[in-house]
C-alpha cells in the first residue's frame, strides 16, 4: 500500500529525515518509535503533505501513485489520514459543517453520490458512538475551547467519518489519561480491516498495549535504525532509547 | 484633474444652495471653509487621500438631481426574505409614491421640517465634511419614533444614486426616537449605473430614554464611488444602539462613526466588517465618548484585504472624567491576502476616569496556515478552505445584525465574494 524508498526531507535546509525506507501493506499496524527530534513527526508532516517540508530525495508511492507529487487535499481524498498531534482550534468553522464539506469532497473523488442532511446526521450518530463524543461537542466550533482528550477523540472521529486506507496516528498518545487512551485506542482499533494499513507514530510504549502493532521501527537521526515486533517496544520500554542510540554511534564508528 | 483650490472646489454647491435653513446653512458653510477640504497633513485623514481623489473624480461641482425610478427597480433592490418598512431615495431626495412603511412612523421631507434641530448631534466643527452637507445639503428626511413605539419590522432606507459625470449629492437623515421606543434601520444604496460621484451623507440620531435602535448599512455600490458618511448618536439613560457597518465596494470610503454615551446605564455596539479588493480604499473612524458613569461599549471592526486594497482603522475611545464604572472593549482584525494590499489601523484611547475596564488590541496577519492545512489535510480543496476560514473570520461582525433577512443577505453577498474572488 505505501512504499517509502530513501525518503530525505528538510526544514529551511536543515535535513530532517536522512533516507527513510519503509514498506507497508494493508492489515498491517506499524509503530514508528524514537527519541526526541528524531523526525517522527516530520515522517507523518511529510505523509500528509505539510507545505514547510521538503522532500529533497527519495519517493513514496501509495497504491502505486507518487504520494509526494499531490497536495495535501488530493492525498486525503486518496486514503491518508493524518491524526494532528496538536488538532487546531478554529473558531467561527462548525465540526458538523466543516465534517460535511470534508466527507463530501472525499466521497466525490470516489466517485459517490454526496451525502445529505439526514444520511450524513446518521452517518455521525453512527461513528460517534465508536470514540464516545458528545454530539454537544460537535454543534461547537471546530476544537474550539475542547480539552486534549477531546480534541484527540474528535481526530479519530474524523477518522472514522472518512474511512481512509492509511492512518498515521501521529502521538495521538500525548496528553492522554489512561481512560481516554482506551477509549481512544478503541476506536482505532474498530477501525481496522484486511484493506486499512495504520501507521502510529509514538514516544512511549504504552499506546502499544492497545494498539497492537505488526511492526516496531525506531527512528534516530532521520533514518530507522531498526526495526522488529511489539517485542522491541517492550525492550524500548525498559532499556530507554540509549542502547539503541549506543548501537547506532558504534556502528558508524566503525 | 481639477485645479481648483479648496475653497472653489465646492464653491458652486455653496453657492447654489437652497434658500431655507439659512442660519444653519451659514454656520455650516463658515465651519466647512474654515477647516477647508482636508489634506494628508490632517492628522484625521493622514491615511486618506479624500481631497486629492474627489478633485480627480469629480468633474461637476454640482448637485446631482433626483430621477425617476419606478417599482421595478426598487423590488429588484430589496433583497430575499425583506419584510419591514421601505423608504426610497434617489440621489437623496425622498420618494413618497415608491416608499411603504409603518404607520407608527412619521415620515418628513427635511425640507418641511424648518424647526428640526439639525446640526446639534453631527456637530459641524467636528469635520468639514459636516460643514460642507450642513451647508449645502438639498434634501433628505427626518423619521420619528413615538414614544414606547415598537417598530416590529426593519426600515429599509433604500437610495439609489445617479450621476451624470462625476456629480455630488449630499444626504441629510435625521431619525428622532421617543423614550422606550424600538427600531432597526437598514441603509443600503445602489448605484443605478458604473459612473463616479461623491456621497456626503450626514445621518443624526437622537435616541430617547430606555430606547433600542439599530443602524446597518451596507456599502456595495460602484467602483468609482465616493462616499463619506458622518453618522452620529446620543445616547441616553438605559439604551442601547447596535450600529453594523459592511463595506464591499466603493474608489474611495470614508465613515465616521460617533457614539455619545450620555446617559447611565447605556450601551453603544460598533461592528464593521470590510472585505476590500481592486483598489478600494475603506476608512472607518469611530469615536465613543463615554461622559457618564455605568456605560458599556463594545467594537470590534474586521477586515479582509484582497490585491491592491486599502483599509484604515481609528477607534477613538474617550472615557471622561466622570464616567467611571466605565466598560470600553474595542478589537480591529486583519487579514490580508495580498502583499499589495495595506492596513492602517490605530486604536486610540483616552481615559481620565480611575475606575474602569478598558481594553483593545488590533491584529494584521495572514490566513493561517496551520488552519489552512488541518483543513486541507481532511480533503477540503484550498480554495474551499480558505473561503471557510474567511467566512468564519467575517462571520462574527455579521452575527450582529439582528435582521434575519439583512443578515442573510449579506452573508450570501461575502459568501459570493469568499468563493469566487478570493
Amino acid at each position: 500500500m505505501l512504499s517509502i524508498k530513501n525518503l530525505h526531507a528538510s526544514i529551511e535546509g536543515t535535513p530532517i529525515l536522512r533516507g527513510i525506507n519503509l514498506e507497508i501493506k494493508a492489515g498491517e499496524v506499524h509503530a514508528i518509535m524514537g527519541p526526541n527530534g528524531s523526525g517522527k513527526s516530520t515522517l507523518a508532516s511529510v505523509l500528509a503533505g505539510r507545505e514547510e517540508y521538503e522532500v529533497t530525495e527519495g519517493e513514496v508511492l501509495f497504491q502505486g501513485k507518487d504520494l509526494l507529487e499531490l497536495a495535501p487535499e488530493e492525498r486525503a481524498r486518496e486514503g491518508v489520514f493524518l491524526a494532528f498531534q496538536y488538532p487546531v482550534e478554529i473558531p467561527g468553522v462548525s465540526s458538523t459543517n466543516f465534517l460535511r464539506t470534508a466527507v463530501n469532497q472525499v466521497r466525490e473523488h470516489r466517485g459517490l453520490e454526496p451525502l445529505d442532511a439526514v444520511k450524513f446526521l446518521s452517518l455521525m450518530k453512527e461513528k460517534m458512538k465508536l470514540v464516545e463524543i458528545d454530539q454537544k461537542l460537535l454543534s461547537r466550533a471546530l476544537n474550539e475551547g475542547f480539552s486534549g482528550g477531546e480534541k484527540k477523540r474528535n481526530e479519530i472521529f474524523q477518522m472514522a467519518m472518512l474511512e481512509p486506507k492509511l492512518s498515521i496516528l501521529d502521538e495521538t498518545d500525548s496528553g492522554l489519561d489512561i481512560d481516554a487512551l482506551k477509549v481512544v485506542s478503541n476506536g482505532v482499533n474498530q477501525l481496522k480491516s484486511p484493506e486499512n494499513a495504520t501507521i502510529v507514530v509514538t514516544h512511549y510504549q504504552r499506546l502499544l498495549d492497545y494498539i497492537v502493532p505488526d511492526f516496531v521501527h525506531v527512528l534516530y537521526k532521520g533514518q530507522i535504525v531498526k526495526s522488529g515486533t511489539k517485542d522491541l517496544a517492550l525492550e524500548l520500554e525498559e532499556k530507554g532509547y540509549d542502547w539503541i542510540k549506543e548501537e547506532v554511534e558504534s556502528k558508524a564508528t566503525v | 484633474m481639477s485645479t481648483l483650490t479648496t475653497q472653489d472646489t465646492f464653491n458652486s454647491i455653496l453657492e447654489s444652495a437652497p434658500k431655507n435653513f439659512t442660519e444653519l446653512r451659514s454656520k455650516g458653510k463658515a465651519q466647512y471653509l474654515s477647516q477647508g477640504l482636508p489634506a494628508l497633513k490632517d492628522e484625521e485623514y493622514k491615511f486618506t487621500p479624500i481631497r486629492k481623489k474627489i478633485e480627480q473624480t469629480i468633474s461637476r461641482f454640482e448637485l446631482a438631481k433626483s430621477f425617476e425610478v419606478n417599482a421595478l427597480d426598487v423590488k429588484a433592490a430589496i433583497f430575499a426574505g425583506f419584510e419591514g418598512s421601505v423608504l426610497v431615495f434617489t440621489n437623496g431626495k425622498f420618494i413618497p409614491e415608491l416608499s411603504s412603511y409603518d404607520t407608527t412612523l412619521t415620515v418628513n421631507e427635511i425640507t418641511d421640517q424648518p424647526d428640526l434641530p439639525l446640526g446639534s448631534i453631527a456637530k459641524a466643527e467636528k469635520d468639514p465634511f459636516v460643514g460642507l452637507n450642513q451647508a449645502g445639503f438639498q434634501d433628505g428626511i427626518a423619521i420619528s419614533l413615538p414614544k414606547k413605539s415598537k417598530i416590529e419590522k426593519p426600515v429599509l432606507l433604500l437610495s439609489f444614486y445617479k450621476s451624470n459625470e462625476g456629480q455630488v449629492i449630499q444626504p441629510r437623515i435625521w431619525i428622532e426616537a421617543g423614550d422606550f421606543a424600538e427600531a432597526s434601520f437598514i441603509d443600503l444604496s445602489v448605484s443605478m449605473d458604473d459612473s463616479p460621484y461623491f456621497v456626503n451623507k450626514v445621518v443624526e440620531i437622537k435616541g430617547g430614554v430606555n430606547s433600542q435602535l439599530n443602524y446597518y448599512r451596507l456599502q456595495n455600490e460602484g467602483k468609482h464611488v465616493i462616499e463619506v458618511s458622518n453618522t452620529e448618536t446620543d445616547i441616553r439613560e438605559h439604551s442601547r444602539f447596535t450600529s453594523v457597518n459592511v463595506s464591499l465596494s466603493g474608489d474611495m470610503v470614508r465613515n465616521n462613526l460617533n457614539l455619545n454615551l450620555i446617559g447611565s446605564n447605556s450601551e453603544g455596539n460598533m461592528y464593521g466588517l470590510y472585505l476590500l479588493n481592486g483598489k478600494t480604499h475603506v476608512d472607518n473612524h469611530t469615536n465613543v465618548d463615554h461622559t457618564i458613569p455605568h456605560a458599556e461599549s463594545n467594537e470590534l471592526y474586521k477586515g479582509i484585504l484582497a490585491d491592491q486594497s486599502r483599509g484604515v482603522f481609528n477607534g477613538k475611545i474617550f472615557v471622561r472624567q466622570d464616567a467611571q464604572k466605565t466598560n470600553a472593549f474595542q478589537q480591529n482584525n486583519n487579514i490580508l491576502l495580498s502583499e499589495d494590499a495595506i492596513v492602517n489601523t490605530k486604536p486610540q484611547l483616552e481615559i481620565w476616569a480611575d475606575d474602569v475596564k478598558c481594553s483593545h488590541g488590533c491584529t494584521t496577519g495572514q490566513l493561517d496556515e496551520e488552519a489552512l492545512f488541518y483543513l486541507r489535510a481532511r480533503g477540503i480543496d484550498k480554495t474551499q478552505a480558505k473561503g471557510l476560514l474567511l467566512y468564519a473570520f467575517a462571520g462574527e461582525v455579521l452575527e450582529h445584525i439582528g435582521d434575519e433577512s439583512f443578515r442573510e443577505y449579506c452573508i450570501a453577498l461575502v459568501g459570493d465574494r469568499l468563493g469566487s474572488k478570493f
